[in-house]
């Protein structure tokens, strides 16, 4: 199906693809997930000072002109150091929400499919993966294998693929009840066919909300394992493990345990509000 | 009609047995990659050749990776848990007392949390689309997007560094009093509690929005039913399953939750014994703390799908 | 006070997902007498329903009544409080649904949901209710009065829970009934009983009612006044009588027009058929796992066999449960048949469609009944019709294009609507897409499962006028199968009755008025007609209704 004339291609992106409106809340969750995806990209040009130099002769110092969101346990400017995580808890989490949906929702659709039993096992397995608890998985996997940012990513992937193939199997299974798949099937159409013509046509809108929903879980995860020293490793730091550097400074309250903080419930919130705010029509194409 | 209910019951155990067997497996496997020789790293470096060998054999380390597994699997069976690496007391003994503080906290949060986010639940499906619904839902969606720990530091943050109320950690062993519990548990149970009412509610909603939305209901309505009748005797029996299943789903997140709060509140419970372990390598102590957890999630997911089929009216 | 309901004027307005307002009801007004049933007549989207709905005060959500006032016994529903509104509902109007079997709650008892009206507003004690109750059981003609109430809804079957929904209307005293197209969802046999029940009943308590249907026979056995509805406009009122036969709107015409049989001209063809195209002999399908002798589980088709002839038409008609769907899926090789022969233009094919070739594939395309369903809602139309032409013709992009313009004269849509997706076609529309895929393959055999049962009556009759024009140019064979006898008649040379899974006739035109099998005469008679007195004239042998019938 790749010869689609231009014309209808041109005809589809005014016409309906694009067509859809955000409303306000919607759109400020989306400049803000524009706005870090933005840091994360350029964050060494913007940082006032180098993230690794001690530039404060206070520790925990308090916000100032120099130091907008003050300095960390060793007097290290922590605007810069929240701007450099940016790169870490986006990135890490991009690249596993990635790893995780995709091979969740080709398993799914894969699944849905086939039926029998190729579905009935890898649909019992992947429940055995999912009955572990998350924090514990990863807890465990990056104490044996140690902590480097392939593991994370690794790790954080195969923790929320039993989640996107569940979630992708349920859509795709409905779909495929439906006649149209019927009527493919006994024109003699392929399995590969079906899964990329006919069934994730119908599913993307709803597998991208999942997508971001995930995002948020694979951000809250990660946060939780660099909090608990599990995740990314000194001397870089993401926005958990700065509040674990800097978690000395919770009895005085001063802005450097309090600002990564922020800066990841900016992120997961707004990423959030996008999706509830979606319009109807992309969140449930199938139903 | 009643040998039907007794069937799937069975085999929801059984799913749940053989997930067990499954989870056992991956967690066993998952520990025994743990880098370095266990041995080399008890004794020390100054340790001979010869010691480390010898413990390796009474530790049946050099035995092929299965039969460590079987062995360990038939005394997991039997109630031996193995002895500790770090330490060289029994598992049992190390788990036993942890395993209890974690429950009283997961109690009283669940006792604290579970009739308030029920009911937050429910009004707001009732009065869908209202102003309080509205607040209600923007604040279980700032709950669920932040992690544990920001709830956590907010409420040492508020609670004991602004406010001065509460302390900030907590040391169940030093109890004395109904104050002093109220002090030790009162930081855990809030913030444990928020997480997993934000789910609950959130679950909850949907159950109790996607009955209202059926044809019964309107039928209710359409015969002059009122509000709370309509809701209480058509929507929410039929709602049930859905409910005990967000309850149990939420109630199963305290789990990993829970990792984080002992952590932060220095709370002696299983979770931060087993973060410890971790940091000691101690294998014994992993996997069973381990199995314990995915235990408990798999007794909750189970015990909601039986409910769940039992409060099903077409199989009654 | 002459007339119980006195709707003036009445408008509702409707929110569309894109926040749009629209007007859906655009000031209508109507009357109904005390004791007297009034019929709403119109297609989908013709707002029967809503209208009726506004006699209680209820507008579905979304909906919203934006002008005009519905009096029901003096009270304006418009003007009067949710309260006041609630007082109303179940005492002096209720409301029989379309789906009984939604309709009741799953989680209580029978009982409890039909004397749940007099708990609601304290009309009399539980006793006294539940001793209502059962007399109107008996009055609905119900299966053992004294105890169906103490079952859960899902163990009576359709029929009795559409008469059940009548109770529950009726314990109260309404002075109301709404019967929102309460037999649409039954098989005819079963659809008898229901009318001669609510009939009964209704005429016994001398209730007003508002039948709301599509079906105009259906209707002229029970309303004493029609209201036909188009678009949210009345289009004509009158008696049934006059409407029946002396239609004056344009539109009452074509809706009856519809009803009248169109008798095929005997297709004779005659080729004295050398092989005949389509020959199934003793076949078996069904689902579950196959026992130890091969044999499905539970067997839905029974050794049937049958033949299509080149160029004609066979019809397979049955109620609901009889398996004429199952065999349409075994004969097209979707699920394979356990047992049997089925032998295409001269070959034997395989069982399932993964072991027949692909010619052979595409020379027996399928049609189904729910064209929302068969077209893939993320594709276009263009899209839709080109993967036919590309998997068996393997046509280049320019011969595709013209084969679409081709293909889309042919089932008589507008060439420009190529580029629209399914979402944004009418229901006839939509079944004429599907229908022009089958053609893109360019097939010998159609099977037609229930392909007009889904769509309102003129548009329905357009489709099969179609049918036939396109066999009389391409000189297709079509196997038809339907519940509906009139649609049946209409296309097909050779009927086959089937029942429990069986064929237990087969009927040639010539004999179509004298069906010899108990069932199908049962079958045949059961199919309304036009004519008013036809429910109260017919006779039924209580025998073979009791045979026959799962009421």
């Amino acid at each position: 199906m790749t010869m689609t004339h231009s014309e209808t291609k041109s005809a589809r992106i005014s016409g309906t693809r694009l067509g859809y409106r955000f409303n306000i809340v919607g759109m400020v969750g989306l400049s803000i997930i524009l706005f870090w995806a933005l840091v994360a990209i350029f964050a060494p040009l913007i940082i006032p000072y180098p993230v690794g130099e001690i530039v404060d002769l206070d520790y925990f110092g308090p916000m100032s002109r120099d130091f907008w969101l003050g300095s960390d346990y060793l007097g290290r400017d922590m605007l810069s150091r929240i701007l450099m995580g940016a790169r870490y808890t986006v990135g890490i989490s991009l690249a596993a929400v990635t790893i995780a949906c995709f091979s969740g929702v080709v398993l799914g659709m894969i699944a849905a499919v086939a039926g029998g039993w190729l579905d009935t096992i890898l649909s019992r397995l992947l429940d055995a993966l999912n009955s572990i608890p998350s924090k514990l998985f990863g807890l465990v996997v990056v104490a044996a294998v140690g902590s480097s940012i392939p593991v994370l990513i690794l790790t954080l992937s195969v923790v929320y693929i039993p989640g996107a193939y569940r979630f992708a199997r349920a859509l795709a299974v409905n779909i495929n009840a439906m006649d149209f798949i019927t009527v493919a099937r006994i024109r003699g159409e392929s399995t590969l066919y079906l899964i990329r013509s006919e069934i994730l046509p119908n599913i993307i809108g709803p597998v991208l909300a999942d997508l971001g929903i995930r995002f948020v879980f694979i951000v809250l995860l990660l946060s939780g394992l660099s909090f608990l020293g599990l995740g990314v490793q000194p001397p870089y730091a993401d926005w958990g493990a700065l509040v674990r550097e800097n978690i000395g400074a919770l009895p005085f309250g001063a802005p450097a345990v309090i600002f990564p903080s922020f800066a990841i419930a900016s992120l997961t919130i707004s990423v959030n509000l996008l999706i509830d705010n979606l319009p109807q029509k992309i969140r449930d194409r199938s139903e | 009609m009643n040998n039907r209910v007794l069937s799937l019951v069975l085999s929801r155990l059984l799913i749940a047995v053989i997930t067990l067997v499954i989870v056992s497996f991956a967690v066993f496997f998952a520990t025994t990659l743990l880098p370095g020789d266990t041995a080399s790293i008890l004794l020390g470096q100054a340790a001979t050749p010869e010691a480390v060998e010898g413990l390796r054999k009474a530790m049946h380390l050099d035995e092929p990776a299965i039969f460590r597994f079987l062995r360990w699997i038939v005394g997991l069976l039997q109630g031996d848990l193995g002895i500790s690496y770090a330490n060289e007391m029994p598992v049992a003994d190390l788990i036993g007392g942890r395993f209890v503080n974690t429950l009283q906290l997961a109690g009283v949060t669940a006792l604290f949390s579970v009739p308030i986010a029920l009911t937050l639940g429910i009004t707001s499906a009732m009065l869908r689309g209202s102003p309080y619904d509205r607040i209600v839902t923007v604040l279980t969606i700032g709950v669920i997007s932040v992690p544990e720990f920001m709830i956590a530091t907010s409420a040492v943050l508020i609670f004991a560094v602004y406010l001065k109320w509460l302390p900030a950690l907590s040391f169940a062993n030093e109890v004395t009093s109904l104050t002093d519990l109220l002090r030790i548990y009162a930081m855990p149970v809030i913030t444990l509690s928020f997480v997993i009412s934000a789910q609950m509610i959130r679950m909850t909603r949907a159950a109790v929005i996607e009955t209202l939305n059926t044809p019964y209901v309107e039928m209710a309505l359409l015969k002059g039913a009122s509000r709370p009748r309509m809701v209480f005797r058509h929507a929410l029996p039929n709602a049930l399953g859905p409910i005990v299943n967000a309850v149990a789903l939420s109630l199963s997140y305290l789990l990993g939750g829970v990792i984080i709060v002992e952590t932060i509140f220095n709370y002696p419970g299983i979770a931060k014994l087993m973060v410890d372990a971790v940091s000691t390598r101690d294998l014994p102590l992993i996997q069973s703390c381990a199995m314990v957890f995915c235990l408990g999630y798999l007794l909750l997911i189970t015990t909601a799908d039986i409910i769940a089929i039992l409060s099903n009216p077409r199989l009654r | 006070m002459v007339n119980l309901v006195e709707i003036r004027d009445l408008k509702v307005e409707a929110t569309t997902d894109s926040g749009r307002k629209v007007e859906i009801i655009k000031g209508v007004s109507l009357d109904v007498a005390e004791g007297e049933i009034v019929a709403l007549i119109g297609e989908s989207g013709s707002g029967k329903t809503t209208i009726a709905l506004t006699l209680m005060g209820y507008a579905r959500p979304g909906c919203r009544i934006s002008g005009g006032s519905v009096s029901v016994a003096g009270n304006d529903l418009v003007t009067l409080t949710e309260k006041q509104r609630a007082k109303v509902r179940g005492t002096e109007v209720t409301y029989v649904p379309q789906s009984a079997a939604a309709a009741f709650n799953p989680a209580a008892t029978i009982m409890d949901q039909v004397i749940e009206i007099t708990r609601i507003h304290g009309l009399m004690p539980v006793v006294e209710a539940r001793a209502r109750a059962v007399e109107l059981f008996r009055a609905l003609s119900l299966p053992e009065p004294e105890t169906i109430g103490s079952r859960y809804p899902h163990q009576v079957s359709g029929g009795q829970l559409q008469r059940l929904s009548a109770a529950m209307a009726l314990i109260g005293d309404p002075k109301l009934v709404i019967f929102d197209e309460p037999t649409t969802a039954l098989d005819v046999t079963t659809q008898i009983e229901v009318l001669r029940a609510f009939k009964s009943v209704m005429k016994k308590g001398g209730i007003a009612g508002v039948y709301v249907s599509h079906d105009l026979a259906v209707v002229a056995q029970i309303a004493d006044h029609i209201v036909v509805l188009k678009a949210g406009e009345v289009q004509e009122a009158g008696t049934t009588e006059e409407i029946l036969s002396n239609a004056k709107h344009p539109y009452t015409r074509e809706l009856l027009s519809a009803f009248e049989p169109k008798p095929r001209e005997a297709a004779d063809a005659a080729e004295s058929a050398p092989a005949p195209l389509l020959k199934i002999e003793n076949l078996v399908a069904g689902y579950g796992a196959s026992k130890s002798d091969g044999l499905p589980l539970v067997r839905a088709v029974e050794d049937v066999s049958l033949k299509v002839e080149k160029g004609r038409n066979l019809g397979i008609i049955g109620e609901s449960g009889c398996g004429k769907s199952t065999l349409a899926r075994a004969i097209a090789g979707i699920l394979p048949a356990a047992v049997g022969k089925i032998v295409f233009d001269g070959k034997e094919l395989g069982r399932s469609a993964r072991e027949r070739t692909r010619d052979q594939l595409r020379e027996m395309q399928i049609v189904f009944q729910y064209a929302d369903t068969a077209l893939n809602p993320a594709k276009s139309v263009e899209d839709i019709l080109d993967r036919p032409l590309v998997f068996y013709h393997g046509m280049n992009a320019r011969a595709r294009s013209l084969r679409i313009d081709e293909l889309l004269d042919m089932v008589r849509l507008p060439r420009n609507l190529r580029h629209r997706r399914p979402g944004e076609l009418s229901g006839g529309q939509k079944q004429r897409v599907n229908f022009a895929r089958a053609l893109a393959a360019d097939p010998k055999l159609i099977l037609c499962d229930e392909i007009t049962s889904a769509l309102d009556t003129v548009v329905a009759a357009a489709v099969i006028e179609l049918l036939k024009e396109l066999q009389r140019e391409l000189g297709l064979s079509y196997i038809f199968i339907s519940h509906d006898l009139s649609v049946v008649e209409a296309i097909c040379d050779e009927i086959v009755v089937m029942y429990g899974g069986r064929k237990v006739e087969d009927i040639t035109p010539a004999r179509i008025n004298a069906p010899h099998h108990p069932y199908s005469q049962l079958l045949f008679s059961s199919v309304p007609k036009l004519d008013p007195a036809w429910l109260d004239g017919l006779e039924q042998d209580p025998e073979l209704v009791r045979a026959y019938c799962r009421r």
